[in-house]
Order: structure tokens, then C-alpha cells, then sequence
């Protein structure tokens, strides 16, 4: 029956537009109330970042989008118009180039913390976690890419200050950024992996060493006000809240040490 | 400075890779093809819609199923225990298995097309000078389903030197074994390296086009072909 048909289909198209405009009314809504902050978020931020905004957002009632990603990528787009108005970097020298190069506001940049660097593993133990890495009796290591990731960089210097990066060269395996890292090493298909202490705080299995902070050089920790948040209130109050008391005390709770 | 060993790296091994997969996939797709075509069991469209499914599946998808059935808790891991290994993934023989899984509505569709153009009646022509099924499938079906099996293995080719979203999620960035084209260009990128994405992307463009045109002149002189 070809017009039964139709007139369901018809029906059903009624069915999904009202549908989507009820799940849109909130939003709006939300909209209204607050301003929309949008936030590139380093990936080994993710956590600490989360509960940070959501802490922002009962008190001010902003809403932060957050992105989560790796602080080269980031980089990349935001060179490119990326309509970010705030970069939480795992790095200093990202936030300093983008201000160098225009796209950030000059005197916003400030150290939020201090990354720490942990060898973590679900199948290794990790007591002796240099001892580890020396036997390298091991298929797979993960790190983040070097060249993208601050973690992967401070990963590649630990290993070279062991004397284990060069007989360790076959078995790294690079994650894109730090969490896919930690999803290699979590999926268990590489044995062991350099993650930040933040991914690795709370789980309750797997072993881990803590990297002495000799072996490779600090992971300083910069947020920067990009150009398009240059004229938003809520933007600047993000940065502010970042800097707060309350935002503190989260990302020491993650591992962190403390910024400026 | 331009280091053009890390341009021809991610090349050859992406040739090597898609190559490799429209083989096995050749030999894989061909009997799910002709099953496909000439079956007449209730469930076959299942079976079809099954294989086709890479099409509409996000990458993402495949490739979070693959890093589990690949690592050690999954029989990828499970395999490679056999030669000492703990995981598929991270390995060329890992994205040779996504790049099959990924590739192969591809390849079986335009096979599958091409057996069911031929009809019975041929068949039955063979049948009945004595030719045995096994004859007349080589005698017979695949040399007129012949266009299929290129159009299959250009598509199977092209479709695997574009992947991307699967060798990311489970290729580990290893230059030489899991570096592919598109994930070198992706880091490139990422990194500024602008001039050696210029080259890869645009090489990429050129081939995208160079593939798409043959595949339409091909079919174009099928088309012309008398029957």
C-alpha cells in the first residue's frame, strides 16, 4: 500500500523534527544564561580539565567546550582560524610561539602546572621501573609522538639519559597523543608505556614508576588567551579560574605540581 | 631540509600494503562473490550486508574493534603467541588485516556485479559440453566477469592507500612498518612540515584522479563492448 507508506514516512519525518527540536530547547536555553568558552585542552589535561570546568561552570555559569587533543595538533589549526579562544598546552613553548606568531594575546600566558611523567604498565612490574626498561624484556613501549607531544618528548629524553633509547628503538610505538598512548598500554598491546601521572592517578591495577623529575627536562604547563577570546569576558574568567584556588586543587589531586 | 627518505618510506610501504590487500582480497572476495551471485539461500543478503558494511561503519568503529581482537586478550593476540609475539597490532600484518576487512565491499561488489551479468545461460552452455562446474567457473565465469576483477582490484587498491582512520587507531606510527601515506601526511602537518605535506597531499590528489579517470574510461570501454 504505496499512500499508507507515504504517510507514515511523512509521519515519521514530523516525529524526528519536533523530537529534534525538544532535544535543541536546552541548549538554546543554556545558551542564553551563559556564554560558550571554547577550550583546546592538552590530552593529558582531560580529566583534571573536566572537573575544572565543570566547577567554572556552577559558579559562573559559562559553559567551556572543551577539545581534547595533542598540543602540536592543536597548534596546526589554530594557525589555521581554529575558532578556539583558550589553549590549555601541555607545553611552555606552544603558547610562547603562538603569541610570537599573533595568534594569542600578548602577557595571558601562564605555567598551570608541572606534568610528571610515569612508566605505566598493566602486565609489568614496575618497582624497579628503570631495571625494567634496561633487560627491555618487553615486545612493545608506547609513547606519544615526540614530535607533537611534550610527554613524548620528555619520554624520548628519559630513555636517552637510561642508555636504553637506542636498544629500545624497535619496540616504540607511537599514540598520537598522550591518551591514545595510554590506550595502547590500557588495551594491554603494548606492554609498558610513558603516560602522564594524570591518566594513571586513579586507576586502581597496573604498576607504575614515577620517572625521576633529573631524567628529563620539567614539563612547565602553559594556558594562553587565543585572539578569538581576546574580547570574551567568559574566556578571560576561565583563565582566572584556572589560576584560582579551587583549579589548584585539582590538578594537584591529578598529580601535577603546581604552576605559578 | 627536505629528507626524502622520509617521504619515499611512507610511499613504498603504502604500495606495499595496498598491493598485498588487493591480492588477498582477490582471493578472498572471489568466492564470496560468486557464492553471493549464484546462491539462492534466504540468508545471502545478510552475508552481502555484512561485507558491506566498511562502507557506512565510521573507521574509528573498525578500529577500536581491531585493537581489541588484535592485542593479547583477542585472537590476533592469540595468533601471534604462535610465533612469540603478543599483539597484531602495531604490525604490518595487523593493517594488512584492517586493510582487508576495510577494503573488501570494494572489491566483492564489483566481482559480485560482474558474476551475476553473466546469467545462467553460459553456464548452462558449458553444462551442457561436459564442462565440469570447477571448468566452467575458469573457463567460463571469470573470463567474462573479467572487467569486474579490474574494476575490484583498482577500487581495493585505491581504497586502501586512502585509508586512514584504521591504521591510526591501530598502526602505532612505526616508520617503515606502520607509517603509511596518510598517517605521514597527518603528522606532517601536525608538525608545520608544510612542504613535505605539499608534496605527499598533492601526489595524492594526482593518483586519487589518475585512478577515478581509469576506472571511468575502463568501464566506458566495457560499456562499448559488444555482447
Amino acid at each position: 500500500m504505496p499512500g499508507g507508506s507515504v504517510e507514515w514516512q511523512r509521519r515519521a519525518v514530523l516525529v524526528a523534527a519536533a523530537g529534534t527540536v525538544a532535544a535543541l530547547l536546552p541548549l538554546t536555553a543554556a545558551a542564553r544564561d551563559g556564554k560558550e568558552v571554547k577550550v583546546a585542552v592538552a590530552a593529558n589535561f582531560t580529566e583534571p580539565a573536566k572537573v575544572i570546568a565543570t566547577a567554572f561552570e556552577t559558579a559562573t555559569g559559562h559553559k567551556p567546550v572543551l577539545s581534547f587533543g595533542a598540543t602540536g595538533q592543536f597548534y596546526a589549526q589554530i594557525s589555521q582560524g581554529a575558532p578556539f579562544e583558550i589553549l590549555i598546552s601541555a607545553d611552555k613553548a606552544t603558547p610562547a610561539k603562538a603569541i610570537r606568531e599573533g595568534f594569542a594575546v600578548d602577557g595571558t600566558a601562564f605555567t598551570y602546572a608541572i606534568g610528571k611523567l610515569v612508566l605505566y604498565s598493566k602486565s609489568l612490574n614496575l618497582a624497579q621501573g628503570d631495571a625494567v626498561l634496561k633487560e627491555g624484556r618487553f615486545a612493545k613501549i608506547a609513547i606519544a609522538n615526540p614530535a607533537t607531544a611534550p610527554y613524548g618528548a620528555a619520554a624520548i629524553e628519559t630513555m636517552k639519559a637510561l642508555g636504553v633509547h637506542a636498544p629500545l628503538q624497535a619496540k616504540v610505538v607511537q599514540g598520537n597523543n598522550i591518551a591514545q598512548t595510554f590506550q595502547f598500554v590500557e588495551t594491554g598491546n603494548a606492554e609498558l608505556g610513558f603516560v602522564a601521572l594524570s591518566q594513571v592517578i586513579v586507576a586502581k591495577d597496573g604498576s607504575r614508576w614515577t620517572v625521576p623529575a633529573h631524567l628529563y627536562s620539567a614539563i612547565a604547563q602553559d594556558a594562553v588567551l587565543l585572539k578569538p577570546g581576546a574580547g570574551s569576558d567568559a574566556a578571560k574568567a576561565f583563565l582566572a579560574f584556572l589560576k584560582g584556588p579551587e583549579a589548584r586543587r585539582v590538578i594537584e589531586t591529578y598529580g601535577y605540581g603546581a604552576g605559578q | 631540509m627536505l629528507d626524502w627518505s622520509q617521504l619515499l618510506s611512507p610511499i613504498v610501504l603504502t604500495l606495499k600494503l595496498a598491493s598485498l590487500t588487493t591480492i588477498l582480497l582477490i582471493v578472498i572476495g572471489t568466492p564470496i562473490a560468486w557464492w553471493l551471485a549464484r546462491s539462492t539461500a534466504r540468508w545471502k543478503e545478510a552475508v552481502a550486508a555484512l561485507v558491506a558494511m566498511p562502507l557506512v561503519l565510521p573507521p574509528t568503529v573498525l578500529g577500536f574493534y581491531l585493537l581489541m581482537a588484535l592485542g593479547p586478550s583477542g585472537p590476533g593476540g592469540w595468533l601471534a603467541s604462535h610465533w612469540g609475539a603478543r599483539t597484531l597490532a602495531f604490525t604490518f600484518e595487523g593493517l594488512l588485516i584492517g586493510s582487508v576487512l576495510y577494503s573488501m565491499p570494494f572489491v566483492v561488489q564489483p566481482i559480485r556485479n560482474a558474476f551475476e551479468a553473466i546469467g545462467d545461460r553460459p553456464l548452462e552452455v558449458a553444462a551442457t559440453l561436459c564442462a565440469s562446474p570447477w571448468d566452467a567457473f575458469w573457463s567460463v565465469a571469470v573470463p567474462l566477469a573479467r572487467p569486474g576483477f579490474m574494476t575490484a582490484a583498482v577500487l581495493g587498491f585505491a581504497h586502501t592507500v586512502g585509508e586512514f582512520g584504521v591504521v591510526l587507531m591501530i598502526g602505532g606510527n612505526i616508520p617503515g612498518e606502520t607509517k603509511v601515506l596518510s598517517v605521514a601526511i597527518y603528522d606532517f602537518v601536525e608538525t608545520q612540515r608544510w612542504t613535505e605535506a605539499h608534496i605527499l597531499a598533492g601526489g595524492m590528489v594526482a593518483f586519487s584522479f589518475l585512478v577515478i579517470l581509469a576506472m571511468f574510461v575502463l568501464e566506458k570501454r566495457i560499456g562499448r563492448r559488444p555482447q
